[in-house]
């Protein structure tokens, strides 16, 4: 199965970096992915176990051979445990990231990470109320410290159930803790993920997948929500404002530093040392006219959203901005960092440098970071990024030209602002029709799906049929490369979202910023339920990950499913080797938690069935159903 | 002529050449879509397991017409059906010679193995009871008809399963 360069991505910015590639005999993902081909089918189908050394056991999903693992574990009990460690490793990944962002701010609130402070007030104090914690005589920092010991208890707790998820509305809350589904402490159900899969425990496929939800929710309106609060106040609730993405933001004449990963705790440090003076001027004696910082994946999100630091470009990007020859760091904290890049850097001048105590890769730098030194440590790596400018080679260089200018920064605070301060604007237009639902589309970019192609045809799709779109993550990146983000994109929407933004001035696609903020879009559902008086799942509103591919995405699917909101993948996850846990993913946590999952990977059939479903919730609110 | 080659050296037992084989076999050709089919597909090749040398083997059978191992075999043990070009062994006449699997083109790597292994019934017990069963399925591996590469040669990950001149080996 040989794919063509232009069946490999719809972008031609990355169609010419594929062509450089070829050229220069780099390897990159896509050869990597045909070397695989034909996949086992006993992993796509989830029916493999390697829980205990008894194993691994493989169930013959054509009924001839084994029909159990030596333990006697069916299809059904392998898949939904398969699924849970899944679940477990993306609520983790979330989770982590967000202690991490916690442990800072405590730091920061005792003095001990002096490059941080306060950016965000406002959200602090309403934050600290939240969690009971009274302000009145005290001073920031003093909140602060009581607020980050309040969340870090969040992450240990043994008794009782995590205070965010009381922010969902009255009927959702009520409904999980009827299924006992409602999320405690978030270490705790990621390790009971671990001990449930443990050979011999939970060997009850529903069972198990009750516990995926409660892990789903403990990461969604638990570590994912804590992050998005916590850098919030650190770094500042983002604001729309404009910036510029694809792989012709890197700079010919400037040093361009690649800050790539997830977290934004170093990315703002390296942010603000690439406007040191002191950097700059060595910048200049290197021969450069400036200090480029440019993302990748949601540590780009994070700074785009708080700075408009331009974004290179998504997940499938990351070995592309490498081939073009111009990058001088390639700075790495956490997840989805391809561990070629390795090898890749290494046929370039680039500097790949890994900062994360918890992540490293091969041929790195290592730099470690820590919240202490914090701002030298950026300085650090600014540094080694400028040193290198002058090994840059200039008959590799190719940087591409296409960019595109997108409108950024709409967190739930921002979408209420630009609506005048209370969500009724965009209720009304709901009810009136011009806006006929919302869909939420998010997540990774996947080697098996053309590169933005499933994200960019199917959000044209819903905005053409009025669906205004909220995104995040690589969605939002693809997005932005086609000029979905700008205001004027409201041309391509239907003629009621067309009025909408404009006579607001928004985007018909909304950023709300990286995966872990998938918790605002949490929050926009549950302020636009409560309004209406209404549970989350019964809002005309529907979600999509069309090229989803890592675990946190399944982790996401868990608790934007059980917050009640339909959900559509583009890859198939790895359980059709049950009947009964795809039965139950697909049909049957309809009638537990309001929503279930679809699978359909033609964007455009994806964006019939969210339509339908949105069409089936506008019926049942009284509204007008027939497009 | 081609013909699948066995490499049981190379063989980790992953059974992945048995589901391509029977996705290539099903009327969808899609593996998600085929494990709803009814009846269900049936693959033509089967990973064995030798408890002697403790390996795995993936055997399959071509029934080839003018089978060579049922000429050579000097006890008439191996027959050939004259319509439907199936085979079948009848062990009560087999003296383990061995003759066949060195005239058959897919066995006689496998045969050498197991000469330098020294595990004389074991694997042949396996070759005969692949191809009886598949006599009594009424199915016998067709090279994958239509396909540019046989299934289970393409999927195999560690190239156990070759496709090649048979004057090759
Ligand atoms: S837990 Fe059961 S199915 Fe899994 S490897 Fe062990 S014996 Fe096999
Ligand atoms: S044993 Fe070998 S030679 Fe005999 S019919 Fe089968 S494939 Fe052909
Ligand atoms: S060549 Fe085709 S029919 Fe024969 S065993 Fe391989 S996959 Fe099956
Ligand atoms: S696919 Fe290859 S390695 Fe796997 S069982 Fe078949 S022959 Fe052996």
């Amino acid at each position: 199965m040989k794919q063509e360069i232009h069946e490999k991505s719809i972008d031609t910015a990355s169609q010419a970096m594929l062509w450089k590639a070829r050229e220069e005999g780099m390897e990159t993902v896509w050869d990597r992915y045909e070397k695989q081909l034909p996949q086992c089918g006993f992993g796509q189908l989830g029916v493999c176990c390697r829980n205990c050394n008894m194993g691994p056991c493989r169930i013959d999903p054509f009924g001839e051979g084994a029909d159990k693992g030596v333990c006697g574990a069916t299809a059904d009990i392998i898949v939904a445990r398969n699924l849970l460690r899944m679940i477990a490793a993306g609520a983790a990944a979330h989770s982590d990231h967000a202690r991490d962002a916690v442990l800072t701010f405590k730091k920061m609130s005792e003095g001990k990470a002096g490059s941080y402070k306060i950016k965000d007030e406002t959200k602090l104090l309403s934050i600290a109320l939240e969690y009971g914690i009274p302000a009145e005589g005290k001073r920031c920092e003093e909140v602060a410290a009581e607020l980050a010991h309040a969340l870090l208890l969040e992450f240990g707790k043994q008794d009782g159930n995590l205070l965010c998820a009381k922010r969902a509305p009255g009927p959702r809350l009520k409904l999980w803790t009827e299924l006992g589904i409602e999320p405690r402490g978030i270490d705790r159900e990621i390790v009971e993920c671990m001990h449930r899969t443990h050979m011999g425990v939970d060997n009850n496929a529903t069972h198990i997948l009750l516990q995926g939800l409660r892990t789903g929710l403990s990461d969604g309106w638990g570590g994912s929500m804590i992050a998005t609060d916590v850098q919030d106040i650190l770094f500042g609730t983002p604001q729309p404002r404009r910036s510029t993405v694809n792989l012709g933001v890197l700079s010919r004449e400037k040093i361009n530093v690649i800050v790539h990963g997830h977290e934004p705790i170093l990315s703002e440090m390296i942010v603000e040392a690439a406007e040191d003076p002191e950097l700059l001027k060595l910048a200049q004696e290197k021969g450069a006219i400036g200090i480029n910082v440019a993302g990748i994946c949601c540590t780009g999100n994070e700074t785009l959203m708080r700075h408009g630091t331009p974004i290179v470009g998504t997940f499938l990007q990351q070995e592309l901005a490498v081939i073009t020859g111009a990058v001088e760091a390639m700075v790495v904290d956490v997840q989805c960092i391809m561990p070629s890049l390795g090898e890749l850097t290494g046929c370039y001048h680039t500097k790949f440098i890994s900062t994360s105590p918890k992540a490293d890769f091969p041929n790195t730098l290592r730099m470690e970071f820590h919240e202490d030194r914090a701002y030298e440590i950026a300085k650090e790596i600014v540094r080694a990024a400028i040193e290198n400018f002058p090994n840059r080679i200039p008959e590799k260089v190719n940087i591409p030209e296409e960019k595109r200018e997108c409108m950024v920064g709409f967190s739930v605070e921002a979408i209420l602002s630009a609506l005048g301060g209370s969500p009724d604007p965009l209720i009304e237009a709901i009810k009136s029709g011009a806006v006929w639902g919302i869909g939420a589309v998010v997540g990774c970019n996947n080697i098996k799906v053309m590169h933005n192609y499933g994200h960019v045809t199917l959000v044209k799709e819903l905005i053409k049929n009025n669906v205004l779109v909220v995104t995040t993550g690589c969605n939002a990146i693809a997005c932005a490369e086609a000029g979905l983000l700008l205001p004027e994109a409201a041309e391509l929407a239907g003629d009621g979202l067309k009025t909408v933004c404009k006579a607001l001035g928004i985007p018909p696609v909304l950023h709300m910023g990286s995966c872990v903020d998938i918790s605002r879009i949490l929050l926009i559902s549950s302020a636009l339920a409560n309004r209406l008086g209404v549970d989350i799942s019964d809002l005309p509103a529907a979600a999509a990950a069309p090229e989803w591919m890592s675990e946190k995405a399944v982790s996401i699917g868990a608790y934007v499913v059980s917050s009640g909101v339909f959900t559509v993948l583009g890859t198939v996850p790895p359980v059709l080797g049950s009947q009964a846990v795809t039965a139950l993913l697909t049909k049957d946590l309809n009638s537990v938690v309001g929503a279930s999952f679809a699978v359909e990977p033609d964007p455009f059939k994806a964006a019939d069935l969210m339509l339908e479903h949105i069409d089936e919730k506008r019926k049942a609110l009284g509204l007008e159903s027939r497009r | 002529m081609k013909d699948v080659m066995i490499r049981p050296e190379r063989c980790l037992g992953c059974q992945s050449c048995e589901i391509a084989c029977a996705v290539a076999h099903s009327k969808s050709k899609n593996l998600f879509s085929a494990l709803e089919e009814n009846p269900a597909s049936k693959r033509r090749i089967s990973v064995e397991y030798l408890p002697g040398p403790e390996i795995s083997i993936p055997i399959t059978c071509h029934h080839c017409e003018d089978a060579p191992c049922v000429s050579v075999c000097p006890t008439k043990a191996l027959s050939q059906d004259s319509i439907t070009s199936i085979i079948t062994h009848n062990p009560e006449r087999c003296v383990d010679c061995w003759t066949c699997s060195t005239v058959c083109s897919r066995f006689v790597s496998l045969y050498q193995l197991i000469l330098v292994m020294g595990c004389w019934t074991s694997s042949m017990n396996h070759n005969r009871g692949v191809i009886n069963r598949q006599a009594e399925a009424g199915i016998k591996c067709d090279l994958c008809e239509g396909r540019y590469l046989p299934a289970c040669v393409e999927a195999c990950p560690t190239h156990a399963l070759i496709f090649t001149e048979v004057n090759d080996i």
